[in-house]
């Protein structure tokens, strides 16, 4: 064997080439006009360590590619026993039952912590972070997680379900340039099923045509579908106020916030984003029991059999169109839901807001976290979500907030590498792409279409 | 309805004045989507994926040729031969790039996966996030605003057809266009590599059983359609000059040529860019401005529900 194609070489440049990547990324950033600066400055430029260290970003580059190198050296040599070690920990499904309670009392302590999270962030960034940022991603994860997760069918165009659930809400409260229906302005409460059955109709006329594809086409086609909803939510002023937003061009119509009038009891949420956040803390549990009995149901379970082989779970009479449509009905349910929550929160929306990145950011939260799991898909959202929001918060050195989706396009391949089956992988996805892997089913049989 | 056929007359006449100029330019933006539809169809015809990540090998041609240009140019405004000379050289540059960082991906973002026998997803999910990755990084480095390409200034016409001036521009886009895919198809169905490419097409495992090296073909797979992206690249940038986010848009489009003309296959490839070109270019008579880009993604959906095996069909194994 040729000298350089010796494991340890190979790991040690792999390790270097890893790291000088990173250094890149962490690096200042550069211009047409100066293209070095960002090149050149990401190893050249002098750092600090705390005082303790002073030189190059080039020295801490070889320094970290060698910790890397180690660890993964170490990895290699010690890794397999203490993984083997960690397995033989894991439970078997008997176990599994006796833990239920355990676990059921660690879901409520959660559900508590949140409820008093506001009180703990006492910072009115975090707080309006916790329902714009979190809150609402937490929504669009669960959403994206019943197409992605559960179905296995890649949509990369499911800002388009948030967007039309903002719209429709916008429209119905009286807030578009174009009349609301029959002129009656609703309070945002009426508008949740109004946009729930908006966007499930959409997700309808959407899937019907284009499910019948294989999956990396239907990949492109929802792609091409977000696009061509913002396109239009730009450009038809008449309708959608264009680039102005909800209020078009006089600006005047804001979206109600919700109001409450029932009996003795009158509430009305305003600008703050606390009560806001219980409001919406209410419907992400309530999708939360929805979306895990759906996954265990007849439904559910139909789903599951698509997923693993099409032609098998047609073969015992599951129609896999029909049940795709579906999935992409229900799974923008709560997207129109985050919809609602977006546009009477904010008072006015814009187009802008609805873009391909945040398909593909709600789509790495359903990867990061896990797909089809839906604890791991809520820890994702909570995870990343807070990280991002921090970094463009309190930004460090050589980060800029156009940065993030770089890191997000990072974390995707990374994930996919290491860590297929997410930050707390569902059972049964971890249990698919182990099989494929050792060569004995393909996980997503939807996506391989006619490979013979 | 008399209204309605006045507004169709109004859209006609424009048609009919603007036909020849709208032709033209839909068969030089259409050879571009050749061009790039070739990598889509190369990649998908040995491994049965579409690669998400084409567009940022789209950009990489048309930065790389940019930084050269810049430097090989300086401020001089070449003329004569020179001009030719400046168009090879980005053409060489951006093809050369995009076969490079075509490579490179194909080892880190698809390979790592192959070896793992990874389901399907888990490949179109990395290549996004590839993509994601590649395009944000090259905002970070050189500004995330659009710098146009040094010009060799070739906008002036050479001829014009009823009318309808041909620029020099759009004749470069035809020749490099018509000479690399004749040489490809050549290549493919000529060649000992060629043939490996169309074995591993038909049948992976029985190609490597074979004696073919399945590794080095899928690379070289890679690399045939990266250099045609990158030229692609190179090639848009000259008439729109170059920003981070510029392959998203042609990409896409490129894509719907390639299912247009028959995923797999590489004519189909070409036909289906040209005929794309063509009607998209001629539909600026039909719709605003605003929609243009609507219109390809409207043939997508069309060719995928009526006939999602395209005009020529797949199977890259049976194209040549």
């Amino acid at each position: 064997m040729a000298w350089w194609r010796q494991d340890w070489i190979r790991r040690l440049v792999t390790s270097l080439a890893v790291v000088a990547v990173v250094e890149l990324m962490t690096g200042p950033s550069g211009s047409f006009a100066a293209p070095t600066t960002g090149l050149i400055g990401s190893y050249n430029e002098r750092v600090s360590v705390y005082g303790l260290f002073v030189g190059r970003r080039w020295m801490v580059f070889l320094v970290l590619a060698l910790v890397f190198f180690g660890v993964w050296s170490a990895w290699l040599r010690w890794g397999p026993r203490t993984r083997a070690s960690w397995r033989s920990t894991m439970a078997t499904p008997r176990e599994m039952a006796a833990r239920r309670p355990v676990r059921w009392g660690f879901y409520l302590v959660l559900l508590v912590v949140a409820g008093f999270l506001p009180h703990l962030v006492n910072d009115p960034y975090w707080q309006s972070v916790l329902v714009e940022q979190i809150a609402v991603f937490v929504l669009l994860a669960l959403g994206l997680n019943v197409v992605v997760g559960f179905a296995g069918l890649l949509d990369l165009g499911f800002v388009a379900f948030y967007a039309i659930g903002a719209y429709t809400t916008a429209w119905v409260t009286g807030a578009l340039p174009t009349p609301a229906p029959f002129g009656i302005h609703l309070n945002p409460f009426w508008a949740i099923p109004v946009a729930i059955v908006f966007v499930m109709v959409a997700g309808i006329l959407l899937g019907t045509p284009t499910l019948r594809l294989r999956g990396d086409y239907l990949a492109i086609v929802t792609l091409g579908f977000g696009e061509i909803i913002t396109i239009f939510a730009n450009n038809l002023y008449g309708i959608t106020g264009g680039s102005y937003g909800s209020g078009g061009t006089s600006g005047s119509h804001p979206i109600p916030h919700f109001s409450i009038s029932l009996g003795p009891i009158h509430y009305r949420w305003t600008l703050a984003p606390v009560p806001y956040y219980y409001l919406t803390l209410v419907f992400v549990v309530l999708f939360i029991l929805g979306f895990s009995l759906l996954e265990h149901s007849r439904i559910g379970r139909a789903w599951t059999a698509i997923r693993e082989d099409e032609v098998a779970a047609e073969s015992v009479g599951i129609n896999p169109l029909k049940y795709k449509v579906m999935a992409f009905a229900i799974g923008a349910a709560s997207a129109g839901f985050a919809g609602v929550v977006t546009a009477s929160q904010s008072n006015f929306i814009f187009p802008a807001t609805f873009t391909l990145q945040l398909s593909i950011n709600v789509l790495v939260l359903v990867i990061f976290g896990g797909m089809g799991s839906i604890p791991g898909v809520v820890a994702g959202a909570v995870v990343i979500q807070t990280v991002s929001m921090y970094l463009i918060h309190t930004p460090p050195a050589g980060f800029q907030e156009s940065d993030l989706y770089m890191y997000i396009g990072a974390l995707l391949i990374v994930t996919m590498i290491f860590r297929p089956a997410g930050l707390i992988p569902s059972r049964r996805r971890r249990r698919e792409i182990i099989l494929s892997e050792a060569g004995e089913a393909h996980a997503d049989e939807v996506l391989t279409g006619d490979v013979a | 309805m008399g209204a309605f056929a006045h507004f169709l007359a109004g859209h006609f006449d424009t048609l009919r004045l603007e036909f020849w100029s709208l032709l033209v330019g839909g068969v030089a933006n259409g050879f571009i989507y050749g061009m790039v539809a070739v990598g889509y169809t190369l990649v998908y015809g040995v491994l049965r994926l579409i690669n998400f990540a084409h567009s940022e090998i789209f950009m990489t041609g048309g930065f790389a040729s940019y930084f050269v240009l810049r430097a090989v140019m300086g401020t001089s405004v070449p003329s004569g031969w020179a001009t030719f000379g400046v168009i090879l050289v980005g053409i060489v540059v951006g093809g050369t790039a995009g076969a490079l960082a075509a490579t490179l991906l194909e080892r880190v973002a698809y390979r790592t996966l192959r070896r793992r026998n990874a389901p399907k997803l888990a490949y179109l999910i990395s290549a996004i996030g590839a993509s994601y990755f590649l395009f944000n990084l090259a905002g970070k480095e050189f500004g995330r605003y659009n710098e146009s390409m040094p010009q060799p200034y070739i906008n002036h016409p050479v001829f014009t057809i009823f009318g309808a001036p041909v620029q020099l521009y759009y004749l470069v886009i035809v020749a490099a266009g018509a000479v690399m895919w004749l040489v490809l198809d050549r290549f493919v169905a000529a060649t000992k590599l060629g043939r490996g490419i169309r074995a591993v097409a038909q049948d992976a495992e029985t190609a490597s059983l074979m004696g073919v090296n399945i590794d080095r073909t899928i690379a070289i797979t890679f690399a045939l359609g990266g250099a045609l992206g990158g030229v692609g690249g190179f090639l848009f940038g000259l008439g729109s000059g170059v920003v981070y986010t510029m392959g998203f848009v042609p990409a896409l489009k490129a894509f719907t040529a390639a299912v247009l003309g028959g995923i797999g296959n590489l004519r189909g490839a070409m036909i289906g860019g040209l005929i794309l070109g063509v009607v998209e270019s001629l539909s600026i008579a039909f719709v605003q401005a605003a929609y243009f880009d609507v219109v390809a993604f409207a043939i997508l959906v069309l060719v995928l529900l009526v006939r999602p095996t395209g005009i020529l069909g797949e199977r890259l194994g049976r194209s040549a």
